[in-house]
């Protein structure tokens, strides 16, 4: 695995002045780029939200792959960083809590939508295209002079010195958006919060239970959450078994459980039906 | 301090042969595995210490087959799928955790340039201007592997066990880039062997000592070990995401978490510790003779078990926080004062830089700005106005300005009329049910008692 990592190292210069690739790029321009189109279609079709998010994942990391191989070191790890560490991750974050089962609903609820999707995924095509087509592309100057005091440096200079007003531009409109993010969610405390103390003493003073309730389960026999558990003496705890078992009268009969004990004291079988008065009377155990 | 950022990377590969670079991939991948099997033992062992019991004493020489012994226990064990699981990321994310934590210590420089096979070659698989960079993208990447196997189980443990480990990584991850920011700037550079090779003169943790100890929570964090591993909080989460994996995929996971721990724990040595270079005494010896050769993988090991001591011992003495708690210290306290710090950093930075201001005066200031500090600490508080009385409930007025309104806290409702009736019909009834010979109609239904 640590070998993958040798990539980037033999990498620096790739793309030589001539404007032709290494064939070590080429060949994983032609791995990397079937393996991005099949993920790339997997985002559209998949039926899950999940898979969805991972085949991006997948064309992210690739994409990642692609520009460190043309020497773009820096934007290639900080897209891995940013992208797949942190946004992709918020994203799962909100998609894992749909769960596994659930496919999402292929009903379409704006009218129309698929013809405005149309219409604007030509228009994308279209100005792409135009772009595409009308370039003027200068003469490649290589790789080596753009990453001439490395690459990290040669990209802030770019950044903080070339085009540092658009620059500070995107950074207010990143701060008033987390401003504004912060200020839509803010709520106003009505009341005090409690802090861990006053919530304990709280507890004490209304004399509720103070430590966890006893599990249920007989663990000898049973571990069903319907089954009391027993106290030292053998009597079953009421309140070992769940309260919304106890509310719909789904617990186990606790006094069947208690005759069982008595039964087992008395030396005969548990599960022995309660028949008439034992006539041999085992009083010996 | 302030190294020109020319050279992109201080370590010279250019005499580097294809087979040593496999060489050192393959001793890595087998140092790190069997610096696992180690690390359990070592983990079990210093706890014991800590609990006055010996711990595992039983398997080889001081019991260090212990783990080995539970390898073999693993691998072994029936590997079971959950029928319900999402069978294809169910089985890659144990994978995905495995293989992003093998990555980082490629970058990790273990010595300086030493001679194998007659090639000069640093003791480093390979480094590149932003490997430090490189190492976080291995780790985000890696807790994939965590968040897709919870949540491909299943089943509301783990699921919650992977919610929670996305929410600790993004707030986590912040707070150690940020600490690790400083260090760039200090550095100027995120190329491990140049990070090092500025440490000549002093290790960064200690002009650097905030960003130190933010590191270090961050560090604990990012590897959901104790007090931190509310992923995994066996008392609240049975075992949070790795519950419904058993067998080699769990043990897949064990091991991800071990590396993951080595590789913190390499990464602070590097860019804290001074990396492979030896401690101040030893250093001066001989002319810096145990700078040299392969002298520092010892000083290296040396300080990466260090790290490694800490977090067992931290372990084995800090209580697991509550999920609000630790999200309040990542969110209030860490990545605000990590900014603030980085602020300082900078400017400080951009002084000496761009004013050229002598360091002689950057420490008085400081030093000016510290005594300030102390003495502010010692001035008597102003007295905080007594808390007026909790006032007494107010009537609530249902139409407070003309409009219906919800009642505010502190307000009281005044006594409903319909919950007055309902109770008293409900009285009646339950007397009528109360005579002897009505029939029953609480009965609640049979009662199942369980065979056996």
């Amino acid at each position: 695995m640590s070998a993958l990592a040798a990539v980037p190292a033999a990498l620096p210069a790739t793309l030589a002045s001539t404007g032709q690739t290494s064939g070590g790029e080429e060949a994983l321009f032609w791995i990397l780029a079937p393996i991005m189109v099949i993920a790339a279609l997997g985002l559209l079709f998949a039926r899950k939200s999940v898979h969805a998010a991972l085949c991006l994942v997948v064309v992210m990391i690739s994409l990642a792959f692609i520009y460190v191989a043309q020497g773009a070191v820096f934007l290639g790890v900080v897209q891995v960083v940013v992208y797949t560490g942190a946004i992709m991750m918020l994203f799962l974050f909100v998609l894992m809590l749909v769960g596994v089962d659930s496919a999402d609903s292929l009903v379409e609820t704006i009218r129309g939508q698929r013809w405005i999707g149309w219409l604007a995924g030509l228009g994308l095509v279209a100005v792409v295209v135009g772009v595409i087509g009308t370039a003027v592309y200068p003469n490649p100057v290589g790789v080596e002079e753009a990453n001439e005091a490395s690459n990290p440096v040669g990209i802030a200079h770019a950044i903080f010195a070339d085009h540092v007003f658009a620059m500070e531009v995107v950074g207010s409109l990143l701060v008033t958006a987390a401003l504004g993010a912060l200020v839509l969610t803010h709520r106003r405390r009505l009341t005090t919060k409690r802090d861990q103390k006053q919530l304990a003493d709280l507890r004490v003073a209304g004399g509720h239970h103070l430590a966890p309730l006893p599990a249920p389960g007989v663990y000898a026999r049973h571990n069903a959450m319907d089954v009391p558990a027993l106290d030292p003496f053998g009597n079953p705890i009421e309140s070992s078994v769940p309260r919304v078992l106890r509310v719909r009268g789904q617990e186990a009969d606790a006094s069947e459980y208690a005759a069982r004990i008595d039964r087992v004291l008395a030396g005969r079988s548990a599960t022995e039906p309660p028949a008439g008065p034992d006539v041999e009377g085992e009083d010996d155990k | 301090m302030l190294t020109a950022a020319v050279a992109p990377v201080t370590a010279d590969f250019s005499q580097e042969t294809w087979w040593i670079s496999v060489i050192k991939a393959v001793v890595l991948v087998v140092f790190l595995l069997t610096s696992v099997l180690f690390a359990i033992w070592f983990e079990r062992k210093v706890v014991a210490r800590m609990q006055v019991r010996p711990g595992p004493n039983v398997h080889g020489p001081f019991g260090l087959l212990q783990s080995l012994a539970d390898a073999m226990k693993l691998l072994f064990k029936e590997d079971m799928t959950v029928t319900a699981a999402d069978k294809i990321v169910y089985f890659v994310a144990p994978m995905i955790a495995v293989f992003c934590s093998l990555l980082t210590f490629a970058v990790i420089p273990l010595g300086p340039v030493v001679n194998l096979f007659g090639h000069q070659t640093p003791l480093q698989l390979t480094d590149f201007p932003v490997a430090v960079l490189y190492i976080l993208a291995c780790a985000s990447v890696g807790v994939y592997g965590i968040v897709l196997g919870g949540w491909a189980s299943n089943s509301t443990y783990p699921l919650l066990g992977s919610v929670r480990s996305t929410a600790q990584v993004i707030s986590y991850e912040l707070a150690m880039g940020l600490s690790l920011v400083s260090v760039f700037l200090v550095a100027g550079s995120m190329s491990t062997s140049q990070i090092v090779s500025s440490q000549t003169q002093i290790w960064w943790f200690i002009p650097l000592i905030p960003a130190f100890v933010i590191y270090v929570f961050s560090m604990v964090g990012e590897t959901n070990r104790l007090p931190f591993d509310l992923p995994e909080a066996e008392g609240e989460l049975v075992s949070g995401y790795m519950t419904e994996y058993s067998s080699m995929k769990f043990a897949w996971f064990f091991l991800a978490e071990y590396i993951n721990m080595l590789n913190v724990s390499a990464v602070a040595t590097t860019l804290f510790l001074g990396g492979w270079r030896a401690p101040w005494p030893i250093s001066a010896i001989n002319d810096g003779m145990f700078n040299h050769g392969w002298w520092p993988v010892l000083w290296f090991l040396v300080k990466l078990w260090a790290v490694m001591f800490f977090f067992v011992w931290v372990r084995g003495s800090v209580l697991r926080f509550r999920y609000d708690q630790f999200m309040k210290l990542g969110w209030k306290v860490l990545i605000p004062a990590a900014l603030g710090w980085l602020v300082l950093v900078a400017l400080v930075q951009g002084m000496r830089k761009f004013w050229e201001i002598d360091r002689s005066v950057l420490f008085g200031a400081a030093g000016v700005l510290v005594v300030f500090i102390v003495i502010t600490a010692f001035l008597p508080e102003r007295k905080k106005p007594e808390p007026p009385p909790p006032a007494k409930p107010e009537p609530f007025d249902a139409f407070a300005g003309g409009y219906p309104v919800p009642p505010l806290p502190g307000q009281v409702l005044p006594p409903s009329p319909r919950r007055d009736r309902q109770r008293a019909s409900v009285g009646a009834q339950a007397q009528v049910a109360s005579s002897p010979d009505a029939p029953s109609e609480t009965d609640p239904t049979t009662p199942e008692v369980h065979g056996g």
